[in-house]
């Protein structure tokens, strides 16, 4: 049986990781390839790092990390932030990268999602969408929750898909940094809605955060930063826990 | 041991190059047939759309050649569905070294299946070391029926052909290279062949 996944993902910023990152038995908890090592090494199934450069120079050495990453690490990697032509994607995946996640510049102009699923395959085209609930209605945001928008998340959901993405990565703002758990209720509508993988973002805090997305929220996959991070959930543990409340995982 | 990765435009080879590096082999990508059938063993790769990788294979003849190959061949994901006789995505002819066809999952599953499913029933060379239900990286919306040449299966909605072998040639669905240290066993082990 396809197995639900477990993605760390790593902000990274020149070519480093940032955010607190407290891991055990890390020389360097800026080096995002040592980082990326350890996190395959103890079972994560896939990893995320975000780009949040802000210059070209910067971006640079993003590429070269990627080069690093996928030298060294032996579990796919999507890589994300700042992504907005085929020649951006072209020059990711020739590093190495399995995916890309786009998602303001895909807002700004939807044939991006065409363009990258034509010449690449749906396969490696993640749609990342921030979205908050106001008055029970679903928002998308822009420049990382920084812009509202009046779209609809689960209309732009469809259209992406439509449009050939291969993947939603969904993070709910009114969960991200809460610790409360998944957007459940908007995980599963998407899930029922769409009919490509969706990763469940925002929120994690304890095991079973993870347990609830996997099974009310119908996620196909679940990401978090700093419970990782800060080891507050080791990944073997998670993992075992999944597997006792028979959802399967790769152990 | 001199390795050969067909390049023909499809799809990230990156990472092969990367796993096999990580065994110690420098492969050479090529698409030069001298270069190819000097090789002692081949990988035939591929990611993307099958009609359009096909049209890559026949501009550069490497359609004509492949088949033609003596030594181990081993293609991953779309490499080992244009092995076979056809396939759905493009309606496009394969090079029919696997006597079998590849069709589009039903809409019953999500689509692609992506991420870490097992692969059982193993039989061949390939596996040797590996264990029954052992885990492996996938992502793919097509999939290979089985055949008398099937050597592993998975289930996803149905039960499919996930690694095929006729002669010399043998094939997997999923991403040895991305698929941990089983992935990198099996990529030692078609060395090893």
């Amino acid at each position: 049986m396809l197995t639900k996944r477990i993605i760390p993902c790593l902000d990274i910023k020149d070519g480093r990781t940032v955010k607190g990152v407290n891991f055990v038995d890390l020389r360097d908890a800026g080096d995002p390839v040592e980082l990326a090592k350890q996190y395959a090494d103890i079972g994560a199934d896939e990893l995320v790092f975000l780009d949040i450069s802000a210059t070209l120079e910067d971006r640079a050495t993003t590429l070269d990390m990627v080069l690093h990453v996928a030298e060294q690490v032996n579990i796919p990697f999507t890589v994300g932030g700042g992504i907005s032509s085929v020649e951006d994607v072209d020059a990711l995946l020739q590093c190495g990268a399995d995916k890309v996640s786009i998602n303001s510049s895909a807002v700004k102009r939807p044939d991006l999602v065409n363009e990258l699923s034509d010449k690449f395959g749906s396969q490696c085209v993640v749609v990342a969408i921030d979205a908050k609930e106001v008055d029970g209605q679903w928002k998308v945001y822009l420049a990382g929750g920084s812009i509202p928008t009046e779209i609809d998340l689960f209309e732009w959901a469809k259209e992406v898909e439509e449009r050939g993405a291969g993947e939603i990565l969904f993070t709910s703002m009114n969960h991200d940094g809460t610790k409360n758990g998944f957007a459940n209720k908007a995980l599963a509508r998407l899930s029922e809605e769409l009919n490509i993988p969706i990763i469940a973002s925002g929120g994690a805090g304890n095991i079973q955060h993870f347990i609830d997305t996997f099974k009310e929220g119908k996620s196909d996959a679940a990401l978090a930063a700093s419970v990782f991070h800060f080891g507050e959930i080791p990944i073997p543990d998670l993992k075992k826990d999944l597997k006792a409340n028979n959802i399967e995982v790769r152990l | 041991m001199k390795l050969v990765i067909i390049n023909y435009g499809a799809g990230n080879i990156k990472s092969i190059q990367f796993a096999f590096k990580r065994l110690g082999i420098d492969a050479i990508l090529s698409n030069d047939p001298d270069e190819i059938l000097a090789a002692d063993k081949i990988i035939f790769p591929g990611v993307g759309e099958a009609s359009s990788a096909m049209a890559m294979l026949q501009n550069s003849g490497l359609n004509k050649l492949i088949p033609t190959l003596k030594q181990p061949v081993l293609g991953i994901c779309l490499g080992m569905q244009l092995l076979c006789e056809s396939t759905e995505e493009g309606n496009t002819k394969g090079l029919g070294i696997f006597r079998t066809k590849v069709k589009r999952f039903t809409n019953d599953v999500k689509v692609p299946q992506m991420g870490w499913n097992v692969i059982k029933d193993l039989k061949s060379d390939l596996f040797s070391g590996i264990k029954e239900n052992e885990y492996m990286y996938l992502v793919h919306s097509y999939y290979a029926e089985h055949c008398g040449e099937t050597i592993a299966k998975t289930d996803y909605g149905i039960n499919y052909a996930s690694a095929l072998q006729h002669d010399n040639f043998y094939g997997v669905q999923f991403h040895p290279e991305k698929s941990s240290l089983a992935g990198a066993k099996i990529l030692q082990n078609f060395l090893d062949l």
